[in-house]
């Protein structure tokens, strides 16, 4: 949609820097809770044995997505560049429908509200959802 | 017809019996003009919608976020019945405020938040499948009368 403002950037690492310690908690949540509200998304992973939220599986997964949305912070000022590998892996191999970057946008958002309800204000609310949507659209730049 | 399941209902009840309304309605609505502000397009007689501290002070938007709330009561009180319960003001939001229906979902993401941000580990996965089930219920009958 619209490209980062310098402010949105700050608010999005500060409020990185405040919970990326608890980042394997929040994916292991957000993957979770995608796969429970959203039943669809788990046809992507059908070959996991065990696809209930207490899985190693989503776990594993949970701690992957936030891993990349930790470097992606990193390279906030060049998304593009920065995520072309991540994109190629998501077009090629992995063949993810784009809509779906939306729902697990929106799960991510909705554990960082439950885990700090305070931190979480409207302003950090606006940037983050700017900013996965910005991450969102990255992943899907080599799909066509 | 919807088909609600046992947990569905009591988790709904739950919910929105515990919810203090004139906390969550402004709550809710003053996230939505921040973190969508087209949104705004609407609110044009509401004063000073500026910047978020104007929004989140502002008692227009307080009084509308509260009488939504009771507006989603409705619902709550008539979950097997809610595209008839839903019609009136669906041909208000349509006919006469002319709110493009793809912003019932915005505000229904932004309640969303609100709730799991006041119930904390009691909104789990379960818990907001069935509330975001009942939203979009909500959402759906307010667009129907569109046309």
């Amino acid at each position: 949609m619209t490209t980062l403002s310098a402010k949105d950037k700050e608010v999005v690492k500060a409020f990185w820097a405040k919970v990326s310690g608890k980042g394997e908690q929040i994916g292991t949540d957000a993957v979770a809770r995608m796969l429970t509200v959203y039943p669809q998304t788990k046809t992507y992973f059908s070959h996991w044995k065990d696809q209930s939220p207490s899985s190693p599986s989503v776990r594993k997964h949970g701690i992957t997505v936030m891993a990349g949305v930790g470097d992606a912070v990193t390279k906030i000022d060049d998304l593009k560049g920065g995520l072309l590998s991540l994109s190629e892996l998501h077009a090629f191999t992995l063949r993810v429908d784009p809509a779906n970057f939306k729902i697990l946008s929106h799960n991510i958002m909705v554990v960082m509200a439950i885990m700090f309800p305070k931190d979480f204000t409207p302003e950090v609310h606006v940037a983050m959802d700017k900013f996965l949507a910005a991450v969102s659209l990255a992943l899907a730049e080599k799909y066509r | 017809m919807v088909e609600w399941t046992d947990f569905e209902r009591a988790t709904i009840q739950d919910i929105f019996s515990k919810m203090d309304y004139e906390v969550v309605g402004p709550a809710a609505l003053s996230r939505c003009l921040i973190v969508y502000p087209w949104t705004q397009r609407y609110f044009g007689s509401f004063g000073n919608l500026y910047n978020a501290a104007a929004i989140m002070g502002n008692p227009n938007v307080a009084k509308h976020g509260t009488i939504i709330l009771h507006g989603l009561e409705r619902g709550v009180k008539n979950m097997d019945n809610m595209k008839e319960v839903y019609a009136e003001l669906s041909v208000l939001h349509s006919e006469k405020l002319h709110v493009d229906p793809d912003n019932f979902k915005l505000l229904s993401d932004c309640l969303t938040i609100v709730v799991a941000a006041q119930l904390g580990k009691a909104f789990t996965g379960e818990v907001q499948a069935a509330f975001q089930k009942f939203m979009a219920v909500v959402v759906s009958s307010l667009g129907r009368q569109y046309h």
